[in-house]
């Protein structure tokens, strides 16, 4: 077996074994529908994730996302507000996203800044454009919005995904085949590997750098799309936080944070563990929200040493 | 002139000075500084003091940045130790309506101090002998720490009735505020430390490559340990005047995005992201800007909502001085401008 293979296998015994205790533990627990609300409650976060992806895999970050979700629900409510049209609305948002994080990368590829720093101030930036268009939390009436948000696309067993959820595992899907499938994929991959490598290898490393972090910030801006279908309102506080919870997602999903290793499957099963951490604790009732903290602190500890017990046994066959 | 353009510190205190210089037109009475009852009082005073916390946090973080580390979970050690601290020394009243602590302030605040310090410890091993990145050692305490914190708590804010507890976040001693006094007793403590002793080369060569540091014969794990230990202990100070400061601990909030505002300062200070090169007084001076940053916001009457607007153009400006590659392209623009060209 693929030894790169195994610490998405873990990740998948890991969900299953907790949807085990869970059924065993909670009635009613083993429904279709509380398995589909996993991917409905986490669907914006699911399609950051996925952006998330493929910035750790060049061996990036992006702290921004966050906050350039929490912008595109201010614009998107603004711009509606305004009497725009709401498809129109919601190609400027995802434009906008793309742009910032186009220039996000090109600073960090251009001028060989680090990525922590660059996305940190774009995290500012963006938290404070929200703060600029308006302090308050704007509502969303817009009749478009309401119908999508309220629409339930059934798919047997008495269950039925929402729009968000079923544009998150779309991203997913569009994600694997961009990892696995394309040039720029195997050149993101060939970054994290060795960037000075890929360069030699005649890899389009420049615009690759600069193309993830375009993704990353278009993933976010679709991540806040489907977070107004959620919420049906902008507010400057959305999202506080959801990039920690991304990366932690990715980390969970398998991928190596120094880069190069991993797979955008892996994160659809780091998202879907979040959420049910989240559930089971819903489910019991007397444990608090706070508990949900620790143990997203101690998957992340046990994957990041179990990753780490991989590499050693790796190099020392190599 | 040259010579001073070249000072580590010439940038960061340029920028300081530029600050207070708007402030001073727009406001004139901005710089005055009185005593008034008892203690100094003013607008700079103001900024020192409230600057402390983030100078006691961001000293630790220089040291780790310096040894090539980042450490990610500050805040959430000093929600922890707020925590500690505000739990032992507990708010009830006594008969008679005295306040007592539950636990002697001493031991209160020990206690508090070593937590942190073992949090700091708890991210060194991780990095040092399970050899993880740096950010995502930290990054695992950033998470559940404040899980922890608000478990301890309950979800609850803690108030802190015993008044002699006030006196780190509030009190003056010969007319400055006692947070500022720790603040440059640590700085002392440190610039004998890494002046004095070999430590300061030690860490600089761990900075500049670990490996020729290790054969070198220096015992980079033991201080990269003692580095991030240190950080912690920093960070739980930094938890004792915040908690002092607003007499209760909120698990919740407290120190919430600290961590961004130390590596901030870090960087603003003049200190490398990649290691090696790093300033105690240039951090300080970093930790100095923000403040005054958010104090001239106030004091102007700018919105608030500016205040981050402002704080990201600055960085990116300040991140774009510090590159070789920005400095490079501007040079070139000026010797050789031409119409339409970027």
């Amino acid at each position: 077996m693929n030894r790169r293979l195994l610490p998405l296998g873990v990740t998948m015994l890991l969900f299953v074994g907790m949807a085990v205790f869970g059924a065993i533990r909670y009635d009613g627990f083993l429904s279709p529908q509380v398995f589909l609300n996993l991917l409905i409650d986490n669907a914006f976060l699911c399609v950051v994730a996925v952006g998330m992806t493929f910035v750790i895999l060049s061996g990036g970050i992006d702290l921004s996302v966050g906050a350039v979700i929490a912008l595109t629900t201010m614009i998107s409510a603004a711009l509606l507000e305004a009497g725009w049209n709401p498809y129109a609305s919601m190609a400027m948002v995802l434009v906008l996203g793309a742009l910032f994080g186009a220039a996000q990368g090109f600073l960090i590829q251009r001028f060989a800044l680090a990525p922590f720093i660059v996305t940190l101030a774009g995290m500012f930036l963006a938290r404070g454009c929200c703060y600029l268009i308006s302090t308050e939390s704007i509502a969303i009436n817009d009749a478009t919005y309401a119908s999508i948000a309220q629409a339930r696309i059934p798919v047997g067993f008495d269950a039925s995904l929402t729009v968000g959820a079923v544009i998150a595992l779309l991203v997913v899907l569009a994600g694997m085949r961009i990892a696995h499938a394309s040039e720029f994929g195997r050149t993101v991959y060939a970054i994290g590997g060795g960037e000075s490598s890929a360069r030699l290898m005649g890899l389009p490393v420049a615009s690759a750098k600069i193309g993830v972090y375009l993704l990353s910030g278009f993933c976010a801006a679709l991540g806040g799309v489907v977070m107004t279908f959620y919420m049906l309102s902008g507010y400057s506080l959305h999202a506080v936080g959801l990039e920690l919870d991304a990366i932690a997602a990715v980390v969970i999903g398998g991928t190596l944070l120094a880069g190069g290793v991993g797979y955008v499957a892996g994160t659809l099963f780091g998202v879907l563990i979040l959420g049910i951490i989240q559930t089971l604790i819903a489910f019991d009732g007397t444990l608090s929200s706070w508990w949900t903290k620790i143990v997203v602190g101690a998957l992340l500890l046990l994957f990041c040493l179990l990753q780490r017990l991989f590499e050693g046994r790796s190099r020392k066959a190599a | 002139m040259k010579r001073l353009a070249q000072h580590a510190l010439f940038w960061p205190c340029t920028t300081l000075l530029l600050l207070l210089v708007v402030c001073a037109v727009f406001n004139p009475a901005f710089l005055g500084v009185a005593w008034q009852g008892g203690h100094l009082y003013g607008n700079l005073v103001d900024i020192l003091n409230r600057a402390a916390p983030l100078m006691v946090v961001s000293m630790g973080m220089t040291l780790v940045i310096a040894v090539r580390g980042l450490d990610i979970s500050v805040g959430a050690v000093v929600a922890i130790a707020a925590t500690v601290a505000a739990l032992m020394i507990g708010g009830s009243f006594s008969a008679g309506g005295e306040v007592a602590s539950r636990f002697p302030l001493w031991l209160a605040l020990a206690t508090a101090l070593g937590v942190a310090a073992a949090c700091g410890l708890w991210n060194g091993l991780l990095v040092v002998k399970a050899g993880m990145q740096p950010i995502v050692a930290t990054l695992i305490l950033m998470v559940a720490g404040r899980g922890i914190a608000q478990l301890l708590t309950g979800g609850q804010i803690i108030t802190v009735y015993y008044a002699p507890f006030y006196t780190l976040g509030n009190g003056f001693l010969l007319g400055v505020p006692v947070a500022l006094w720790i603040a440059a007793a640590l700085w002392a403590v440190l610039h004998l430390v890494l002046s004095r002793s070999a430590l300061g080369l030690f860490i600089r060569a761990i900075g500049g490559n670990p490996e020729a540091a290790r054969v070198a014969g220096v015992r980079s794990s033991a201080i990269t340990l003692c580095v991030y230990t240190f950080c912690g202990l920093a960070a739980g100070v930094a938890g004792l005047i915040i908690s002092s400061n607003v007499k209760s601990a909120d698990a919740n909030n407290a120190g919430q995005l600290l961590e961004l505002d130390a590596i901030l300062a870090v960087t603003l200070g003049g200190t490398a992201l990649t290691g090696g090169r790093f300033t105690l007084a240039g951090t300080i001076i970093g930790a100095l800007i923000i403040q005054t940053l958010t104090s001239m916001i106030y004091s102007l009457g700018v919105p608030p909502e500016v205040n981050l607007v402002v704080k990201a153009a600055l960085v990116f400006a300040v991140m774009l001085l510090q590159s070789a590659g920005f400095r490079a392209l501007v040079m070139r623009v000026a010797r050789n401008p031409r119409p339409g060209a970027t």
